[in-house]
């Protein structure tokens, strides 16, 4: 009777709610303005220094302006050419205008250098040609050829109309191991020809595997701390934190002096006689040095989470095992165990991410067997100033990164579910 | 203490010592004999070492010296989980990643009993704790007092002899409270187990138990039935942690034949019970249980009839709480049962009271 009451009380006409609606947004609007107001700063800081050079970079990643901009005129008159035989002369006109003007205002490098990615020797085609472009006088087609024979190849022409449009999806080709051939068609490289797919994959097995040594590693560290006394846990926890105020530097460098192959670990072994003075273990400047630097450099990162995930378990769970009658190995895996999977989840992620998109530790100690897909983005930025090929392999790691991480919380976000439930 | 016969005891403590950090005991020399089937409380402040000495008994610490004794065999050496003994946790230690029915599996799975064996021994144990349809859910789901009887029913379930409870109804409200304590007593009484309960509620011992364990300072005070316990306490500590109590220090003048006077600061003399007194001319605490205090006592009903002014008057519905001062004492009480004849109890008054000296027992010097 009680409950009835209350039920037909507590219902409320449709009218009624939405006004109940609106009065509770009203409520609450200038808490949220509060809110907006406080975390404003940061939110445009993080816009302007975090989300905007990520929309960039992923706009980068197929923006093609070079050609259309710096050889307008080419661009203009090849839109209407089928493909068929060498251009008209009025083609050939329009290039050796762009190629004079470009080379006046040196701009032309720009387009250059965006060709070559396509073709080796587009580069040096177009400035070769550039060079002579300003004396020529019309008719201009055979002249041109003669410069370079590569103007009577009608690849070169096809490749210019396909990059004289705004976007491309060359560098994700590219990023793939796969060419476009003139005729358009998409390919794999030959097999010695790929890098970046066998990269990634390094890339990912590596951190795969730094990931499974941090969480041996740091699960029994986590377990200690969590079960010490506070005093005592906090000092240890001092000895887990010290790599943390240490430069990334310092702790890769005395790594190298570690395992060189005239270093301290190498020297003890030696010494030992386990190790024959002509045959030292090369145990840095491949992948073997980067795990092993990797793994001690993220280790505090598997045993915070883990730590403070193991703090909560109650030290009565166990005791409440062992009293109904388990064994402390048994207590352990079928109680302690499944309480900790947030943290060794949580744990097994953060370190996860951090080791995929790793670049300083692999450049100092990898050598080339240990480099990773970051090494490559930072060469690519850096060295052959390919912003373009580094922003489409930057956009692959962060699909992957979005998606290992989608994955986590669907598992994740499912068991913490079921365990609140 | 007790005179039972060590041969029958089913838990014996002899001679325990516990300290954590070699210059403090925390546990002072434990005696105590608890035959099979009794339920006994071990009741003291928080500090007093009761919580050590139960998990001393469950095996989750070590005691520095003495035995333990387990049906006759001594347990110092046995590790805990092959000791065979069911205990309630605090906070009920319910596993959250497992349903209830897999919380009351777990100590049979871990004993290898056949499955349909364990699935029957968990559905009776549910019945028995009137839990029958809640065997899906997961302890979050569940409100304390399910959580309680669960971790009751998890504890019982592979049919211990022996039962540790330690402060298991701590979190729970008053009313589920009592509830909970009726329904252990009862579970006790159905089942014959032996229980082992630790709590600082004196009400909650004083409901459930054959015997009481006051623990202090890390020594058992008193160790005796709940009435006994209260009527009969034999120092001033039990005295006071037991029920409530007027305390009235004095030095002992005179002692004959089980009685002894005892005269206050301000003068006036006490007859009382020599119960624990330490010596002539020694200090002495009286004791003196409230409802046993009569306001304006008939010729010859009292032999201590002193004059009380009224001081305070609280109403509580059957019987109101009167704080006087009597002798000096301004803390006072006298409860008095609501009739329609007590109403001269104006603050402020002056009214004769009386005791007897039954009733009024010379303790220790707190």
């Amino acid at each position: 009777m009680m409950t009835n009451t209350v039920e037909a009380e507590g219902q409320l006409t449709p009218e009624e709610q939405k006004r109940l609606t609106a009065d509770m947004h009203r409520s609450l609007r200038r808490k949220k303005f509060r809110a907006l107001f406080l975390v404003a700063p940061l939110l445009i800081f993080i816009m302007v220094t975090f989300v905007a050079p990520i929309i960039s970079m992923l706009y980068r990643s197929v923006d093609n302006p070079q050609v259309l901009e710096y050889m307008p005129n080419t661009s203009a008159a090849l839109a209407d050419w089928d493909g068929q035989e060498i251009p008209d002369e009025a083609t050939f006109a329009a290039l050796v205008k762009d190629l004079a003007e470009g080379r006046k205002n040196h701009t032309i490098g720009k387009a250059a250098t965006r060709l070559n990615y396509e073709r080796s020797k587009m580069r040096s085609l177009i400035t070769g040609t550039a060079r002579k472009a300003g004396r020529l006088k019309p008719p201009y087609k055979d002249k041109v050829i003669k410069i370079k024979a590569g103007w009577a190849d009608i690849d070169t022409w096809k490749i210019i109309k396909r990059e004289s449009k705004s976007l491309t999806a060359s560098y994700y080709i590219a990023a793939f191991d796969m060419e476009t051939t003139p005729d358009g068609e998409i390919k794999m490289l030959p097999e010695k020809e790929r890098v970046y797919f066998k990269m990634l994959w390094r890339t990912v097995w590596m951190s795969v595997l730094i990931t499974l040594l941090t969480l041996l590693l740091g699960y029994p560290v986590s377990y200690l701390l969590a079960s010490l006394p506070m005093r005592t846990a906090n000092t240890l926890m001092i000895l887990v934190l010290l790599p943390f105020w240490t430069s990334l530097l310092v702790r890769t460098s005395s790594w190298i002096a570690l395992l060189q192959g005239q270093g301290v670990i190498n020297d003890i072994l030696v010494w030992f006689g386990l190790v024959n003075d002509d045959n030292r273990l090369s145990m840095i400047y491949n992948a073997t040095g980067t795990v092993i630097t990797m793994t001690h450099i993220l280790l505090p990162f598997m045993i915070l989470p883990l730590y403070s995930v193991m703090k909560t378990i109650p030290p009565s769970y166990m005791r409440a095992a062992r009293s109904l009658g388990a064994t402390p190995f048994t207590a352990f895996f079928r109680v302690y165990l499944p309480q900790s999977v947030p943290g060794i989840s949580a744990g097994a992620i953060l370190v996860f991410i951090l080791a995929i998109g790793y670049y300083i530790t692999p450049a100092l100690v990898g050598g080339q067997t240990g480099q990773f897909i970051g090494n490559m983005i930072a060469y690519h930025m850096q060295g052959s100033l390919n912003w373009g090929l580094a922003a489409a392999l930057g956009v692959i790691l962060l699909v992957l990164v979005m998606g290992i991480y989608a994955l986590y919380s669907r598992i994740v976000g499912n068991n913490n579910q079921m365990t609140l439930r | 203490m007790e005179n039972s016969a060590s041969s029958e005891a089913f838990v014996r403590f002899e001679g325990v010592q516990k300290s954590y950090d070699g210059k403090l005991l925390v546990v002072k020399d434990l005696n105590i004999d608890i035959p099979r089937g009794e339920f006994l409380t071990m009741l003291g402040p928080s500090g007093s070492g009761k919580t050590t000495s139960l998990m001393m008994l469950a095996g989750f610490e070590t005691a520095t010296k003495g035995n333990i004794y387990l049906n006759g065999q001594t347990i110092n050496n046995v590790a805990p989980h092959k000791r065979g003994i069911g205990m309630v946790f605090q906070n009920y230690a319910l596993f959250p990643h497992m349903t209830v029915a897999e919380n009351l599996a777990f100590p049979l799975q871990v004993r290898n009993m056949g499955k349909s064996d364990i699935e029957e021994r968990v559905k009776r144990a549910l019945d028995m704790v009137e839990l029958g349809t809640f065997g899906d859910r997961r302890p979050a789901q569940l409100s304390g007092g399910q959580q309680q009887r669960v971790a009751v029913a998890r504890a019982l379930v592979f049919e211990p002899e022996l039962i540790l409870m330690d402060e298991p109804l701590g979190a729970l409200d008053k009313n589920l409270r009592e509830q909970m304590q009726y329904e252990i007593k009862h579970i006790h009484e159905q089942l014959g187990v032996t229980v082992v309960y630790v709590t600082h509620d004196q009400s909650e011992a004083l409901t459930m138990s054959n015997r009481i364990a006051v623990f202090n300072d890390g020594v058992i005070q008193q160790l005796a039935p709940p009435t006994e316990l209260y009527e009969k306490p034999t120092n001033s500590f039990v005295a006071q942690f037991i029920g409530e109590n007027n305390k009235l220090s004095g030095t002992l003048k005179s002692t004959q034949g089980g009685l002894c006077t005892v005269r206050l600061p301000t003068g006036e003399e006490v007859t009382a019970l020599d119960i624990n007194t330490v010596g002539l001319n020694k200090e002495s605490t009286l004791s003196l249980r409230p409802e046993r205090v009569f306001l304006e006592p008939v010729e010859g009903q009292c032999d201590n009839v002193f004059n009380g002014k009224v001081e305070e008057v609280i109403y509580l519905g059957d019987h109101k709480r009167v704080r006087m001062n009597v002798c000096g004492h301004n803390d006072f009480i006298v409860k008095v049962p609501n009739s329609t004849d007590n109403k001269g109890l104006e603050v402020g008054g002056i009214t004769p009271i009386g005791w007897s000296s039954n009733d009024c027992r010379a303790l220790d010097p707190a």
